[in-house]
């Protein structure tokens, strides 16, 4: 135990003095240009990007995986080329990365009198790929737990398997079954693959190298599809019930008849809650991701005001509580994914209402 | 303010990537998975319940056998018994007949003996009487006529003889 604690602390101290060693750096080139810019580390990390950073060489140089830029130009047609093109400020094709307050970091097209627009823009970006990389993970772990069911059904699971096997009973059992509805077989697929796919991003946005580190569950967009998704199976097979408590709900008449006070918050209703199901995954992700980046930037903020020395101190404060939130974002990514889960089943089982005849007043 | 707006490339490459996935996983994994489990939840229970079957067979069987086993001491230990009594019944038959039997003999014997006696009795009265006339013939030859004398003498062993049998 005790050997343990003195290991732990041995790795602290190597790692503060690395981040110190680094944090050097950024105090000489902040010197040379500009000063430590916490704001632009954050959303650099937490924000989409045409490339995906792998790592930066100890001479500053950055390695990164391009990707496919494509963008529809509105008078020029579409345009499919590699992000290297773009990096380091170049343009290609009158397209190159904006500075710009208004579409920063985005795509933008140079019109002929130097406006900046912007394209439609389909483009192949790191949180795309990560999605992408997160699918066939998905696919290919399922199908091949899958196939052992299918060659030996009575088999015991064990080991990776008996895991995946323990979640998805878990989830089926325990949220799908008692929130969903009766007609909860119909929409099981949906909820589990859901659950495992906000699951491993969650979980690959925590490993802060290359094929992780993609903030995808705490992006606006992935987190909106996921809630569409689940407005739309919760009002296209929504049956009579459902509607009938939107539109005519079981409340006083005068509620309903001059201004029709309920229904509006019931129809209000139906968007605020995909919205919710949307911002508090999102959000919920990004904070902790935002938690992770600002105790890493703590370093490099107290080197610029207090010099190496207490920078030093800091930074074994801050590599443990980091440290510390990783661990707990570990705990928070199965919690929002099977709060996600949960809440879209409570959804869809809301719309699968069953008539309740004369409720006992 | 890009963190709060949505992405249409993006939700692009999420929607179809996730479809895809959806459907996959939905038609080949899922319900495959759900089935296997639940088909091997079935077949524990069956199997716990065949084993509780099978455990209440095996003590039924054993508690018939010791059922059986007692019976059969109780037979034994009847027919032994029975045995035991048609032994003693057989020997105090035997005993009796022997009885009777000794007695019989016994019987028989005192009888002939009896018979015996007397024969031998009345054999000794003629002897001694043929042997007293031999002597009282020697004795009173010289003087009495023989006939004279043989008709009393034997009338003398009737009348001895009458006497004797009284």
């Amino acid at each position: 135990m005790l050997l343990k604690i003195r290991n732990i602390l041995i790795s602290l101290v190597l790692l503060a003095v690395t981040y110190q060693a680094h944090a050097e750096d950024g105090h000489q080139t902040a010197t040379e240009n500009k000063s430590f810019n916490l704001k632009e580390m954050l959303f650099s990390h937490v924000l989409d990007a045409y490339e995906w950073h792998v790592f930066t060489m100890p001479d500053g140089k950055h390695i990164s995986i391009p990707l496919l830029v494509i963008v529809k130009s509105s008078e020029k047609g579409w345009f499919i080329f590699s992000s290297s093109r773009l990096a380091h400020g170049h343009a290609y094709e009158g397209f190159s990365i904006s500075h710009n307050e208004k579409y920063r970091g985005k795509v933008v097209e140079t019109t002929a009198n130097g406006e900046e627009i912007r394209p439609l823009d389909l483009s192949f970006t790191k949180n795309a790929a990560a999605i992408l990389l997160s699918c066939i993970l998905l696919v290919v772990i399922f199908l091949r737990l899958a196939s052992g069911y299918r060659k030996a059904p009575l088999k015991s699971r064990r080991g990776f398997a008996g895991v995946l096997e323990m979640l998805i009973m878990s989830i089926y059992d325990d949220v799908i079954k008692p929130c969903a509805g009766p007609n909860y077989r119909k929409f099981s697929p949906y909820l589990l693959t859901a659950f495992f796919f906000v699951f491993l991003n969650n979980l690959f946005g925590l490993i802060p190298v290359f094929p992780g580190a993609a903030n995808v569950t705490g992006n606006l967009s992935v987190t909106m599809v996921l809630a569409l998704l689940t407005f739309i199976l919760t009002n296209v097979y929504g049956n009579r019930e459902y509607w009938k408590e939107v539109f005519w709900p079981d409340v006083p008449v005068w509620l309903k008849v001059p201004l029709p006070i309920m229904p509006f918050v019931e129809i209000l209703g139906l968007f605020t809650k995909p919205f919710a199901l949307m911002v508090r995954l999102f959000a919920n992700m990004l904070s902790g991701h935002f938690i992770v980046l600002v105790f890493m930037g703590l370093i490099f903020i107290f080197a610029e005001l207090f010099g190496q020395a207490v920078a030093g101190g800091v930074s074994i404060v801050s590599v443990a509580f980091s440290g510390f939130i990783l661990l707990l974002d570990v705990l928070i990514s199965f919690i929002q994914a099977y709060v996600f889960t949960m809440l879209s089943a409570v959804f869809i089982g809301l719309g699968q209402v069953e008539h309740h005849p004369e409720k006992a007043h | 303010m890009e963190l709060f707006t949505p992405e249409v490339g993006l939700i692009c490459w999420m929607l179809v990537p996730f479809l895809i996935v959806f459907f996959v996983l939905g038609k080949f994994a899922w319900p495959v998975i759900i089935k296997g489990v639940s088909e091997r939840a079935n077949f524990i229970d069956q199997s716990i319940q065949s084993a509780k079957d099978a455990n209440e067979q095996l003590a039924s069987i054993k508690a018939l056998g010791e059922t059986m086993l007692t019976e059969a001491r109780n037979e034994q230990l009847r027919i032994l018994n029975d045995a035991n009594q048609a032994r003693n019944q057989l020997l105090d038959e035997a005993k009796k007949q022997a009885k009777q039997e000794a007695e019989k003999i016994l019987s028989a014997a005192q009888l002939t003996i009896q018979k015996e006696k007397e024969d031998i009795s009345r054999q000794v009265r003629s002897e001694i009487a043929v042997i007293s006339i031999g002597i009282a013939e020697k004795i009173i030859r010289n003087r009495l006529d023989a006939s004279e004398q043989e008709e009393l003498v034997n009338r003398l062993v009737e009348e001895a003889n009458a006497s004797g049998k009284n």
